[in-house]
């Protein structure tokens, strides 16, 4: 934590292009399993904008460790306090894991991952259906898990924006502004 | 109003109808949220038709098969190359169309149908599934019938003609009723099966040729798109099916005289092009192209091995239709897209099932003439 009142600008820009792309990840993927006629194309917007959160999920947490965000308000309650810092790891954790296991399990089932053109990435796993059989569950209860941590986040969010007015959700704001005393 | 405000936090200035407003705003936001999400995911719209769905109706109609294949279950892995001729260089920028380019391939032979024990039979409709590998990880993966168009137009079609078709158990026939209820709702489906029907049945795999029937684009390097159907068109001439075969006491007749055959003799197939005009329908499966349209011979498939299925050859490959190299493209067809899903939701049920050894073996002992 730090003494200053505002993530840093590419902290707040990686965060707002990451929540639309994230939102758009998830919609994508749930349309996608259960969709026919729009199948393939919403699998080839998937797997690039998934590689492409994993990337930005990377340089986020550098610029994390290297511009350490805003303390939370102290008189914020200490279960608050807990359930922030443990849904913003959980989130960390699923931005990077929810792509290396779809990455991971495509490599098992020996699908080619093509990004588009002829981008194709290599497997990070042998093939196996068996392991693709396990992970693929896995990709989906995580993928419903994080968008119920969005849900929750943003409603956190908009708790400390509108109700307690306590800084929190302007130190994201796109345009910083001075924070209510 | 201390209990909300030690909750909410708010602060003492704010109302405590202001708190309640605000928490209402956000609460329908989250809620709103959720159910656009569950609108996305198909949770309002449960009677939509889904790859679950015509899954669950291929294992309803062919019984339960573990670790098969819900559809050409049956069927044995083969490889060999592809030795292009050139002539599709201007046409598709996929490297396996430059002059002289030889492309390792594997593929499947299979008979359609989700039963992987069912005989042989020469009415059967005949698969041949093929798995190009591209350079840098690039495939292309093709499945195609020896049809020459496919039975219906639209995923919805397929799923009832799915159960229609479906034999009772009692006469081994599928129930006429269903069937004239089928084709009543199906137009496109009446004039395709007369044309299927009345195809030529071939002595066996390596005389018949095999359609990809949904129309593509392939895609010039200067990005010029062509509409195309191809064929694989056996080098071997077509010699009819002879009576005989039909009272085969092999129940793998099929498939065994495709491994026969190949190990006189590596099994040639020319990958014929056909170029769409516009006009012609490149959404609709169920109607040919006029014959008159123009095709090239864009090389030649060089079948050289079988093999049983096993643990990592052709069994563990999903042929999905639409995983294609730069310079193949899906088109407009609404099959496509739910091949694929579908092919995808099969390959993800039988991954994770227990395996049991194909009916086709190698090396069949009896008439393999070595």
């Amino acid at each position: 934590m730090s003494n200053t009142t505002h993530f840093n600008r590419p902290a707040r820009l990686l965060h707002w292009t990451m929540a639309g792309m994230i939102l758009a990840m998830l919609f994508i993927g749930v349309a996608m399993v259960t969709s026919l006629a729009h199948y393939d194309a919403l699998v080839a917007l998937h797997r690039p904008l998934g590689i492409g959160i994993l990337i930005l999920a990377v340089l986020r947490l550098v610029n994390r460790w290297r511009h350490p965000p805003p303390a939370l308000p102290p008189d914020l309650p200490g279960w608050q306090r807990q359930a922030a810092h443990a849904s913003h790891r959980l989130l960390y954790g699923l931005m990077l894991g929810l792509p290396l296991i779809g990455w991971a399990m495509l490599s098992a089932a020996g699908y080619p991952i093509g990004l588009g053109g002829s981008v194709v990435l290599p497997p990070i796993l042998p093939r196996d259906p068996a392991i693709y059989a396990w992970l693929r569950p896995v990709h989906s209860v995580l993928a419903y898990a994080l968008f119920g941590l969005i849900l929750a986040h943003l409603g956190a969010a908009l708790m400390h924006g509108l109700i307690r007015r306590d800084g929190v959700f302007s130190s994201m704001a796109l345009r910083a502004t001075a924070p209510r005393s | 109003m201390s209990l909300l405000d030690d909750l909410a936090g708010a602060g003492p200035a704010m109302r405590p109808r202001a708190v309640i407003l605000r928490l209402g705003a956000i609460a329908a936001l989250v809620a709103g949220t959720a159910g656009a999400f569950a609108y996305a995911g198909g949770w309002l719209s449960p009677h939509d038709l889904t790859p679950a769905r015509i899954l669950d109706r291929f294992e309803r109609v062919n019984g339960p098969h573990p670790g098969f294949r819900r559809n050409h279950a049956k069927g044995l892995c083969l490889a060999g190359r592809f030795e292009s001729s050139g002539r599709g260089e201007r046409l598709s920028k996929a490297s396996l169309f430059a002059p002289g380019q030889i492309t390792p391939v594997t593929g499947r032979i299979a008979l359609a149908g989700g039963r992987p024990y069912a005989a042989d039979a020469a009415t059967t409709v005949r698969s041949l599934a093929l798995r190009f590998h591209l350079p840098d990880g690039e495939e292309w993966r093709t499945g195609n019938n020896d049809i020459p168009v496919f039975p219906v137009r639209t995923p919805e079609a397929f799923y009832a003609q799915l159960l229609a078709a479906k034999p009772d158990p009692a006469t081994g026939k599928p129930d006429p009723e269903a069937l004239a209820a089928f084709f009543a709702a199906n137009p496109d489906s009446v004039k395709a099966a007369a044309l299927i029907k009345a195809r030529t049945l071939t002595a066996g795999f390596a005389d018949d040729t095999f359609r990809g029937l949904n129309a593509f684009r392939f895609v010039a390097r200067d990005g010029r798109q062509t509409p195309v159907r191809w064929a694989f068109v056996p080098e071997h001439a077509a010699t009819a099916e002879s009576p005989a075969q039909g009272g085969r006491a092999d129940e793998n007749f099929l498939f065994d005289g495709f491994a026969s055959a190949v190990r006189r003799a590596p099994v040639r197939w020319h990958l014929v092009v056909t170029l769409g005009e516009p006009g012609d329908p490149t959404a609709d499966a169920t109607r040919a192209w006029p014959s008159e349209r123009p095709s090239l011979d864009a090389g030649t498939v060089i079948v050289s091995e079988t093999e049983a299925e096993a643990d990592g050859n052709c069994r563990d490959v999903n042929f999905d239709p639409l995983v294609l190299p730069a310079g193949i493209e899906g088109g407009d067809d609404p099959l496509l897209g739910a091949r694929s899903a579908a092919y995808a939701q099969s390959f993800t049920r039988r991954a994770g099932e227990p395996k049991s050894p194909s009916a086709v073996h190698d090396a069949p002992v009896a008439g393999a003439g070595l």
